[in-house]
């Protein structure tokens, strides 16, 4: 109880609307008041009873939509960044221990890869490759964990040059318990905190993908492709394009605010620890 | 200038032009080598094998790549991109005219946006730990997660729909008037305004602040000068080098926010173009057109690492 | 009092600190501290870290380091209180009454101006000369202080003078607007003892030929007593003892500053080399990559049983180099390294475990020896897991022990480094390498980050377990009042090369090397005109040459 006093409002509001996304996707079929692509009414009518937030161009129930929508955005999202840290953190890791020209090698090739936007490289390989769910996934995983890799390796050869590393090794121990015990622990809020920035990035990525019309295809459709689909209501004044467009942002807020207090608790930590 | 800082600075442009050189393999390997093919994008489905065939024989599908990517890379540096798939156009030419209105975005966006920025990070310095300050850090928190047709629609929505202030397509054509050119892009300048702005306030406090708390701001304190005179004499030459730094990092951010806010506004720049002909599978101008983004893009870290090259006072003044 | 230039009553100084997962909250780090200071005259403030020294220190000036508050109190400088004034008043004090001398020179000079302007800068923003005669000024100073090349000095950028010239430099930065109070806070810490003599004199030389006030910050007894009329001895933000500097060092009346006072007096009998060596490093040559010069030269030394070899030198020596290499970290060049009765493999991949084993290794800095995740239990534990297979009960059983050993309870085996004090953490990375059982720990500066107390309780605890234990140290230090403590055998190290070894006596008796001799001449002594003795003997010494 006094752990959770400690806790800034803030925090708690990222976590409490996190929380409520992910629920509406895990049991978007069970909440859902109309079909996804089922048409219950006229092209973007208001908001009313019937429709609390209106319906879309083509006059389907746009919080189904929505809902449903929240489903494929938060799946690929979360699927992106699982393999953008898995392969990121990994590898950077392991650069850092073994060192040598096994870093050298995965360090530069990530410096060419960094040294394109992330999103004009997407755009090359998507003029090639179908616009799959598979195929998104792959892109934006091994795009965004470059990042990833840049970061972990960065934390662990700042961890690996600790004095208690050396003292592990003079000990006699093996990689195992140098990367599991020593370096990880100490590793491991930072990644964490940004798990969630690179969770928020893929976020934005996949939508500005869609909404480009590069992402997630009909019928299937994301936040970001029900922004494009309604785009051309407003300019006849119909806020419909704004609903999916705001819902990315809250998601991103709201896990960024989490993001944020994790950070800030590590760096705490930190200080503590230097007196 | 010593010798020293010229090597630096050649070695510097050197890895530039090897980083551009990969890239370009990179690129070009990533349209080649992965499975689609650009004959059957250009002719469907329903395509005869002859004609795929002649096709292929006709763009030089049936060489190596090697030799394809050679004739590709010596056709760009000199000037010749190639013709579009789609519709046979001249690369080349049909970039010029749209690179120039990108630019001219570009360019009116940073005029904006960079002294905003820095004037708005010195204020959060300024008054640090109060409210100016934490509202600057509250918002940078707020737009690093906004989409950026998020803010594109809602400026639209209101300035253009809602108050007809501004077009809400930012249409342009050759001979327009000054004027009107910029009421067009005052709308997808703002948004990229917006978009950047919070990020270089960000950054440009952290440098800044990182240079106030040094010891030897204290030192100048300590001596009784004033507020202005430490911040000029003693603040400022160290900060140059970080600030300008943050600044080309934003630049280079904006260079690829322009492609999603060309396409809200409809505005006919090189971003625009890229996704149409990405939409279409045109290969050859998605390679220009990436390349090209990317070129500029190391070019500004390339500039950022020399102006932190230069303003080392250790590497002018070597031992 | 005469001519009062400093008056400080009833002085009241908090700070807010912010506790991870806690309320900010505010705690008063000086507690009501009065002093008086005639023009002209010094004044030593003293005591460990978190005495509140440098808070007092600062005082004078208004100023405030990282959020901390004068809440209380009187500072008058020249007869007006400093914490009355308006900002632009205050400014106005600072760099023309009172000027600063910080520790870390090389941090405290701007990297982009040439030394000479920022010099002159605050003689020239206060108008108190005009540029040609400020530059005459500074020149004069550097003459006084001893920089090479007076009339250029000043063109040179920090970066391209060492760290002995800075802390001069800004020495002269301090006396250039000729003012009536000087701060000097730690100004020869950083710097290796032979350089610290010369500042330390140049300093004083410069305080006696201006006539300037000074307060003078430090945690060493030894060094203040050299430059300062009196001395005030602080301890928790609270004063101590405050007194004439002779009767101070010479007749201290509390507690604590006698055992300031008596500091490093351990009284250990040095011991005769045994026959068979359990270590010996022969002709050892390296380097750190195969191109550079060898930062080791030919090293040959051998350790007793049981015994203590003490390794001193000044940075740049090579010292812990050789740690490093007899650790297999690094591998020699050239050379062999036998350890209890056999040849050790020259990198560590090749070690094995008993090699791994007897040979354990203590830190400088314990809070980075030890994984901050890791509880003191898991600290002491694993040795003794990984090295004998030790489990549960009897595992927690051994630690236990060695908690007692190190002279602290049972209840810390559950606690995390961050919640232990600087020596209790160094006294748990002594019990880990005891947990191992070794023949030989290599003390790698293990007392230099500790306040001259809390050091001399490691030192004591040292000595103590090698008598129960029979384990040698390989003492690593630059500290030579540590080795006189400590040692039964003495290597001199000089920029890569040994200069001077053998049994403790012997090295410490005459006649001696230049290095040596330069050496041991530079350790502060804790009594009244050490320095002026120092500086004698040195003088005569080059004219008799």
């Amino acid at each position: 109880m006094k752990y959770l006093r400690t806790i800034p409002i803030t925090a708690l509001l990222g976590t409490a609307l996190t929380g409520m996304f992910l629920f509406a996707a895990i049991f978007a079929p069970w909440i859902a008041p109309y079909g996804m692509s089922e048409v219950v009414g006229d092209m973007w009518e208001p908001s009313s009873a019937q429709f609390l937030l209106g319906t879309d161009n083509l006059g389907r129930d746009l919080l189904s939509r929505m809902i449903y929508g929240a489903q494929t955005t938060i799946l690929i999202a979360s699927l992106a960044t699982l393999l953008a840290f898995t392969m990121g953190s990994v590898l950077g890791i392991l650069a850092a221990v073994l060192g040598g020209w096994m870093d050298q090698v995965m360090s530069r090739g990530v410096d060419i890869l960094m040294s394109i936007p992330t999103l004009i490289f997407a755009l090359v390989v998507l003029s090639v490759m179908p616009s799959t769910m598979l195929v998104l996934i792959l892109v934006m995983g091994i795009l965004d964990s470059t990042r990833v890799y840049r970061i972990s390796r960065a934390v662990a050869v700042d961890v690996n040059v600790q004095d208690f590393v050396e003292v592990a090794r003079l000990r006699g121990e093996g990689n195992s318990w140098i990367v599991f015990r020593e370096i990880l622990p100490n590793a491991l809020s930072p990644l964490v905190a940004e798990l969630g920035l690179r969770f928020i990035f893929a976020v934005l990525f996949l939508s500005s993908l869609s909404f480009l019309g590069l992402g997630v295809q009909p019928p299937e459709a994301d936040w970001g492709s029900m922004v494009r689909e309604n785009r051309q209501g407003i300019v006849f004044g119909v806020p419909a394009a704004l609903i999916p467009a705001g819902a990315i942002a809250l998601l991103a807020i709201s896990v960024n605010l989490v993001a944020d207090w994790i950070l800030r608790r590590t760096t705490d930590l930190k200080g503590g620890r230097g007196g | 200038m010593n010798l020293l800082v010229l090597k630096l600075i050649a070695q510097r442009i050197a890895l530039g032009i090897l980083l551009l050189f990969l890239v370009s393999i990179l690129i070009f390997a990533g349209t080649q080598i992965l499975p689609g093919d650009v004959a059957q994008s250009i002719l469907g489905q329903g395509a005869t094998d002859q004609a795929l065939a002649n096709l292929r024989r006709e763009m030089g599908l049936d060489d190596p790549a090697v030799t394809r990517y050679f004739n590709w890379l010596g056709g760009i540096l000199q000037g010749d991109m190639g013709t579009a798939l789609s519709n046979n156009r001249d690369i080349a030419s049909s970039l010029w005219g749209r690179a120039q209105n990108t630019l001219f975005l570009a360019f009116w966006t940073a005029l904006v946006a960079v002294p905003l920025a820095i004037i708005l990070g010195l204020v959060a310095v300024r008054y640090q730990n109060r409210w100016p300050d934490r509202a600057i850090s509250g918002t940078t928190l707020t737009a690093i997660s906004l989409p950026e047709f998020f803010v594109g629609y809602v400026l639209m929505y209101f300035f253009a729909v809602k108050l007809g202030w501004f077009p809400s397509v930012s249409t342009v054509y050759d001979g327009m008037p000054f004027a009107d050119r910029m009421m067009a892009i005052a709308l997808p300048a703002a948004t990229l305004t917006l978009i950047i702005l919070a990020h270089m306030m960000r950054m440009t406090r952290a440098a800044i602040l990182n240079v106030m708390q040094s010891a030897y701001v204290e030192t100048a304190e300590l001596k009784g000068l004033g507020g202005l005179k430490i911040i000029w004499r003693h603040a400022f030459p160290n900060s140059v080098a970080p600030v300008v730094n943050v600044v080309m990092l934003n630049l280079a951010f904006l260079v690829v926010g322009v492609v999603v806010i060309e396409v809200i506004f409809v505005y006919p720049g090189l971003g625009q173009y890229l996704i149409d002909h990405v939409a279409k599978r045109d290969v050859p101008v998605v390679q220009a057109v990436g390349l090209i983004f990317a070129a500029v893009y190391i070019g500004l870290n390339m500039v950022a690492d020399i102006v932190s090259i230069l303003a080392n006072p250790r590497l002018r003044h070597p031992k | 009092m005469a001519d009062p230039l400093l008056e400080i009553r009833n002085l009241k100084i908090e700070v807010t600190i912010r506790p991870p997962g806690e309320k900010p909250h505010d705690i008063t780090i000086v507690k009501g501290i009065d002093l008086d200071l005639a023009r002209g005259k010094v004044l030593g403030l003293i005591g460990e870290s978190g005495a509140g020294k440098s808070t007092i220190g600062l005082s004078p000036a208004g100023y405030g380091r990282g959020g901390v508050r004068i809440t209380g109190g009187e500072v008058k400088v020249n007869g007006r209180d400093i914490l009355q004034l308006s900002k632009g008043a205050l400014r106005n004090v600072r760099g023309r009454e009172v000027c600063y001398v910080a520790q870390s020179a090389a941090a405290a000079f701007n990297p982009a101006h040439r030394l000479m302007d920022q010099v002159i800068e605050s003689t020239l923003f206060h108008g108190l000369a005009s540029r040609s005669e400020a530059v005459a000024r500074a020149v004069k100073l550097f003459r006084k202080l001893g920089l090479p090349d007076p009339e250029n000095f000043g063109q040179r950028y920090p970066h391209q003078v060492s760290g002995g010239q800075l802390q001069r430099a800004m020495t002269a930065m301090a006396l250039c607007p000729e003012p009536d109070l000087i701060i000097f806070d730690e100004p020869t810490t950083a710097l290796d003892v032979t350089t610290q003599i010369e500042v330390l004199a140049a300093i004083k030389d410069a305080i006696q030929d201006t006539g300037v006030g000074a307060l003078y910050i430090t945690h060493d007894l030894a060094v203040v007593a050299q430059v300062s009329d009196e001395i005030m001895v602080l301890r928790n933000g609270e004063l101590v003892e405050y007194g004439e500097t002779r009767q101070i060092i010479e007749d201290p009346q509390e507690e604590y500053t006698k055992a300031l006072v008596s500091v490093r007096s351990i009284n250990h009998q040095a011991k005769a080399p045994e026959e068979a060596p359990i270590l010996s490093v022969r002709n050892i040559t390296a380097a750190y990559n195969k191109s550079a010069d060898p930062v080791l030269k030919d090293i040959s030394v051998e350790l007793s049983p049981g015994q203590t070899l003490a390794v001193v030198g000044e940075s740049g020596s090579g010292k812990s180099t050789l740690a490093r290499v007899i650790t297999g970290l690094l591998p020699p060049k050239v050379g062999q390294i036998d350890f209890a009765g056999r040849t050790l493999p020259r990198a560590l991949k090749q070690r094995t475990k008993d090699d791994l084993r007897e040979l354990q290794m203590i830190y400088q800095m314990a809070d980075v020896a030890m994984n901050p995740r890791h509880t003191v239990g898991t600290i002491i534990g694993r040795p003794l897991e990984f090295y004998f297979g030790l489990k549960g009960k009897a595992k927690r059983e051994r630690v236990n022990e060695l908690l007692d050993k190190i002279e602290m309870g049972e209840g810390f085996i559950d606690r995390y480094p961050a919640e232990l004090s600087g020596g209790q953490k160094q006294r748990v990375c002594i019990a880990r390498a005891l947990a191992a059982k070794p023949k030989l720990i290599i003390c790698d500066e293990v007392t230099s980050a500790l306040d001259p107390l809390v050091a001399d309780g490691i030192l004591k605890l040292l000595l103590k377990l090698q008598e129960i234990e029979n384990v040698a140290y390989l003492f690593i230090t630059h500290d030579l009042a540590t080795v006189k403590a400590i040692a039964d055998s003495i290597a001199v190290m000089y920029q890569g090369e040994l200069v001077r070894y053998g049994p403790r006596e012997q090295v410490l008796s005459p006649p001696f090397d230049d290095y040596t001799d330069l050496l041991l001449a530079s350790v502060p002594q804790m009594r009244v005109g050490w320095l002026e003795e120092a500086l004698a003997n040195r003088r005569m010494a080059s004219q008799g040459n």
